[in-house]
Formats: C-alpha cells, sequence, structure tokens
C-alpha cells in the first residue's frame, strides 16, 4: 500500500544486555500525525531515533517509501527531527541556524533567504533573522528548531518531546500551533511523549507503548474510551479499573452487584478487568444507586469536583462530577451500560506488557 | 557584627596574601625595570630588549612556543575528543591517567626525560639493542620542544575535553539531521562550539612555554637561550636585577596579552578547571 510511509518491521533493540524493543512491528502512514506515548524507558525514544537514524536496529528492517534504509545514516534520510531542548547551534544566528541544511544542500543564497523568511513567518517570529539562540524565550527557541527542520522540505518530522521544557500554558499554545504547522504543511509527524493530554489532543494515531512493546493503536477517542488493557487504560487518563465476573454476553457482576455493559465474546462466568472513567460514575440516591458507598474525599479541581467514593468492601472509586458531595455523605452509584469498558485479565505480570498486534 | 564587617574579617587573610605575594613583588619587578643601579628612573632596561641577543632569544621562545602549541593542540583534540566519546565512567579514568603525571614534580620528569634522551641515554641504548639508526636531540631546540609538548599537553587536553564535553549530543546529532556528513559536523558545529576551551588551552600551554628556563636548561643544554634563560641568568648569575625585570615587564606584555584573548573568548571559563 503506497500510503504506508514508514514500516518498521521486528524491530528488536538492546542496550547492554537489556531489551528495549522487542519484535516491533509498526506502519506510519502519509500524512498522519502519529504519536508514540509511554511512561519513560517504554522505548519510544529508541523508535524515533531508529526512524530518524542515529540507532541501528540489532534485527529488524525500517522500509521508507518501500526503500529499505536500516543503514542509512542521518544525513541521507528525507527525515528531519526537532530535538528535545531544541539543540539550536548557539555560535550561529537564527538564519544561519535555520539555512543549515539548505547551505549543506547546496541552494542558491536566494532560494535560502526566501525560505527562511517563509519558515520564520510560519512560526510566527518574522524579523528574528538576526538574533542568537540565548537571546531566545524557551518556546521561541522550539519555534527555530521546528523552523530549521522544516525548511529542508522533509516527508516526514520527528519530533522527540519538544515541548517537554516548556511550561503548562506554553505547552499548550504550541500544541495548537503543532496542529496548524501539521496541516499547513501535509506532512507525516512522528511526535514522542509521555504527556497522555498531549497525544490525545494533537495525534490522528495513538501508539502506547511499554517495556518496549506496543501495548495498543488507535485513535485517541479509541484508545481513551476502548483500553484494551489495564496500563493503557491506566496510563491514559484516570480510571477506575476493577475486578469483575462477566455473567453472559452483555452483563458484567462488580462486587456482587451487575451491570448491563455493551462488550461481548469474553465467555460466561469470567473472571474479567473493568474499567469505568471517573467522569462516568454517577453519583446518585443511595436508594436509586446499583453500589452504595460513603464519599471519604472531596477535591474542587475547578472545572469539577474531584471525590473518592468508598464502598462497603473497601474500593475506592474515583468520581469527576459538577455536583459536589460533601465528605460523610451516603450516596448511591451508578454507571451507564456503554460506559463500562470490560478487558480480559493478565494471564500473569508479563501480560500486562502484553504484545498487541493490530 | 554587620555583614559586610564579616565578609571583609573572612577576606583579610587573602587580601593580606595577595598584597604580600602578588602586588609587592610585582611592584618590586616593576621598580627594578625602571630603576638603574643608582636608583634613578631609566627605561634602558626595557629598551635592551631591542638588543640582537635579547631579541635572539625572545624570538626563539616565541617560536618554539608556538610550535609545542601546534603540536599540543593537535594531539590534544582527537584526545579529548576520543576522552568524551569513550563512556562517561571509563572517561573519568583515562582523565585521570592525564592528570596523573602532573602530580609529579615536573623538575622530576624534565630530568627524567634527559636520562631518557641523551646520546648515551636509555632510548640510544634501546635503538643501539635493536640495531636501528640512534637519534641526537638533547640538546637541540626539537628537544625543547619535545619538553615542552609533553609538560604542558594535559594543560591543553582539559580545557578541550571540558568545551567537547559540554556539547549537547542532540547538537551534533541535529547537524547529521540537517544533512551534514562528519567532516562538515566537526568543522561547521564542533570545532566553532569549542573555540573557548581552544582559546584557554593554547594560552595555558603558550604562557608556561614562553617563559620556561628549566625546560630550556635541561633538554637545550644551556647552549640554546630562550628569553627565560637570559631573565634567570640576570638574576643568579650576572646579578644585574634591574636588567632582569626590564626583560620581564617585557614579557609580561605577551602574557598579558594571550590572556585578554583567551578571557574575551573563553566567558565560560572552560580552563578554570586547573
Amino acid at each position: 500500500m503506497s500510503s504506508e510511509l514508514i514500516y518498521l518491521k521486528n524491530i528488536t533493540k538492546s542496550f547492554d544486555g537489556q531489551t528495549v524493543l522487542d519484535d516491533l512491528t509498526l506502519y506510519i502512514k502519509e500524512n498522519e500525525f502519529l504519536t508514540l506515548l509511554g511512561p519513560s524507558g517504554c522505548g519510544k525514544t529508541t523508535t524515533l531515533r531508529i526512524i530518524g537514524g542515529f540507532e541501528e536496529p540489532d534485527k529488524g528492517v525500517v522500509l521508507f517509501d518501500g526503500k529499505d534504509i536500516t543503514a542509512l545514516p542521518p544525513n541521507k534520510r528525507q527525515l528531519n527531527t526537532v530535538f528535545q531542548k531544541y539543540a539550536l547551534f548557539t555560535h550561529m544566528t537564527i538564519a544561519e541556524n535555520i539555512a543549515f541544511g539548505l547551505k549543506i544542500k547546496g541552494k542558491t543564497k536566494s532560494y535560502i533567504d526566501d525560505k527562511i523568511k517563509y519558515a520564520l513567518k510560519l512560526v510566527n517570529l518574522d524579523g528574528y533573522e538576526n538574533r542568537m539562540p540565548s537571546t531566545l524565550s524557551g518556546g521561541q527557541q522550539q519555534r527555530i528548531a521546528i523552523a530549521r527542520a522544516i525548511v529542508n522540505e522533509p516527508k516526514v518530522l520527528l519530533l522527540d518531546e519538544p515541548l517537554g521544557a516548556l511550561d503548562l500554558k506554553l505547552r499548550q499554545d504550541m500544541q495548537y500551533e503543532l496542529i496548524r504547522l501539521k496541516n499547513e504543511l501535509g506532512i507525516t509527524f512522528v511526535y514522542v511523549t509521555h504527556d497522555q493530554e498531549e497525544a490525545l489532543t494533537m495525534s490522528d494515531t495513538i501508539v502506547v507503548m511499554n517495556q518496549g512493546y506496543i501495548q495498543q493503536i488507535g485513535s485517541p477517542e479509541k484508545i481513551y474510551n476502548e483500553p484494551e488493557n489495564a496500563f493503557v487504560a491506566d496510563f491514559i487518563g484516570d480510571s477506575n479499573i476493577v475486578d469483575g465476573l462477566m455473567i453472559q454476553d452483555e452483563l458484567v457482576e462488580i462486587f456482587g452487584t451487575r451491570f448491563a455493559c455493551v462488550d461481548k465474546g469474553f465467555g460466561n462466568n469470567k473472571p474479567v478487568d473493568v474499567v469505568i472513567r471517573p467522569e462516568d460514575v454517577e453519583l446518585v440516591d443511595p436508594d436509586k444507586g446499583q453500589l452504595t458507598g460513603t464519599v471519604t474525599h472531596l477535591i474542587f479541581k475547578g472545572v469539577h469536583y474531584e471525590m473518592e467514593v468508598t464502598t462497603p468492601n473497601g474500593y475506592e472509586w474515583l468520581v469527576h462530577s459538577t455536583t459536589c458531595f460533601p465528605v460523610g455523605i451516603e450516596v448511591g452509584i451508578t454507571v451507564k451500560p456503554f460506559n463500562i469498558q470490560i478487558m480480559n485479565k493478565p494471564a500473569s505480570e508479563d501480560e500486562e506488557a502484553v504484545h498487541v498486534e493490530e | 557584627m554587620s555583614k559586610n564587617k564579616t565578609k571583609l574579617m573572612l577576606g583579610l587573610p587573602y587580601y593580606f596574601w595577595s598584597a604580600a605575594f602578588v602586588i609587592l613583588p610585582l611592584f618590586m619587578v616593576v621598580y627594578y625595570g625602571i630603576t638603574d643601579k643608582n636608583g634613578a628612573l631609566t627605561f634602558n632596561n626595557i629598551a635592551s630588549i631591542a638588543k640582537p641577543e635579547h631579541i635572539k632569544s625572545l624570538w626563539l621562545a616565541i617560536e618554539l612556543s608556538i610550535v609545542s602549541t601546534v603540536i599540543c593542540f593537535l594531539m590534544a583534540y582527537p584526545l579529548a575528543m576520543i576522552l568524551v566519546k569513550y563512556g562517561k565512567g571509563r572517561s573519568s579514568v583515562l582523565v585521570m591517567l592525564f592528570i596523573l603525571p602532573m602530580w609529579m614534580n615536573f623538575l622530576l620528569r624534565t630530568m627524567a626525560w634527559q636520562t631518557l634522551l641523551e646520546n648515551n641515554g636509555v632510548i640510544n641504548a634501546i635503538l643501539k639493542f635493536l640495531r636501528l639508526p640512534l637519534i641526537h636531540i638533547i640538546n637541540t631546540p626539537g628537544a625543547i620542544v619535545f619538553g615542552m609538548v609533553y609538560n604542558f599537553l594535559p594543560f591543553m587536553v582539559l580545557p578541550l575535553y571540558n568545551s567537547l564535553a559540554k556539547i549537547d549530543e542532540n547538537v551534533i546529532n541535529a547537524a547529521r539531521d540537517l544533512g551534514a556528513n562528519n567532516v562538515q559536523t566537526f568543522f561547521k558545529i564542533t570545532l566553532p562550539l569549542t573555540i573557548p576551551g581552544i582559546m584557554s588551552g593554547i594560552t595555558m600551554v603558550f604562557v608556561p612555554a614562553l617563559t620556561t628556563f628549566v625546560i630550556s636548561n635541561l633538554l637545550g643544554g644551556a647552549k640554546i637561550l630562550l628569553i627565560g634563560n637570559v631573565i634567570e641568568q640576570e638574576f643568579s648569575q650576572t646579578n644585574n636585577w634591574h636588567l632582569g625585570s626590564g626583560l620581564s615587564l617585557v614579557l609580561m606584555i605577551f602574557i598579558v596579552i594571550s590572556m585578554i584573548i583567551s578571557a574575551i573568548f573563553d566567558k565560560d571559563g572552560e580552563g578554570s578547571l586547573l
């Protein structure tokens, strides 16, 4: 298929005997915003560095547009990287930084000048040509790093936690900026982050990774609403993960109470994990609830209240609600069927890092 | 006691030290340099640098110092790159190996080379045993350069190591990513980014090399007079402190100039580790 721009096939990589990537296979489609998401040490940055050519896999093949580029050095690849902490050339002006790649390729001066103007306009920093990188703020330096990469017209832009060093407000602004850039340039973005909110906001496709394995691949909605295992559910947003018993299709028992749900195909009387997002736990009068519990904790978060409701068996439910229930009060809990997500129990502890293939 | 007073009290020993052992001797050199034996003001001592034998010594000293500095730089740069590249844990042992000889007495090390390089020395004995052509390097400018390079190489390696270690690996990766090959990356990125280290390394080799008289005494056989030897002789043999001080002042100008150049480039203090 021509739309598969990058194809990582059975990639294995270890450092000092420690396996970082284990038989990883991944497609990246043309023009998609793909995010590699996971905790530190999950192998996401190594994956990016293998695509960029800064690491060579021990085993496996990297195909770019159908051609094998596994052993190709970074300067021969049609992609550019935006590094963590910007990695600008501090001894050069902004214009010289942006011109670096073009000068190496031997472009004419007028072409380079046009490109610098265009790129600075694109990242909203016109007129910064003669400044030195050290006089710019973190956010501005990051934009220059992006400008320096995109003037080379790469087919793919690799971004390694580019917003990690910025403060929250700036990070949110830059997220919109990146989405706009991606749409304007019409190129493929491969983005690495450990920030699940960032991933949900910007991506077309999210690849959740843990311990060198891909946990789940899917759209942000799919990853959030239908996590395939406990790791994904726990990593993407807050969630209540409780033990359940699948009585039959579309019926699950939680803490002795039967809940209607929409999942099927798990078998009858089978132990499962049940994921319920805190905003999907509805608090009602005790006599109207499917379960009852006591509010044991209450914090005002601005948009909503965050509460903990302890059920008689001792489980603390995390609840997000715009209605406030004071600590000590008895409440009922209900959950709508489509808000209950059923997952297979991991067969062993290793299975929390189960290899899921799309 | 006010804070300022405490500060002053704490600084007192150092002020005393500077006054007694830095400023006072400096004034004495200046005083001797601009007076004659009767204590009358004169610029003859300084002007005597223009005498052919002094100019010759100064020029030879500058020449040999420049050659030594260049050799040190060419040897130290690849070495510093290797030290930075090969692992953080291992490189500290490697760095140690280069600092270690500096813990031994400078005179002792130079005298050791005298014994090694002599016409009937250890090296020639080995060469003779192996039936290889003998070397006649002792008492030549070549031996002096050799001694300078040997003694001052660590002073070049350390500032270069410091400034190379400071370069973010991703800056190098970025240059490669933007299409530069290894050679282009070195000349456009690595080398310019280490200019502060290069400048302080050059100063730290050039200044002691320019003023040395021990190395030239021991390895040059007192036949080759550098400006340092001339000054030393004025103090220790001819007992003309006025002339010695006057020549020292001239030499000081060269040192101050190279210090200023180094300070301009090395704002981050790469050489300050020493």
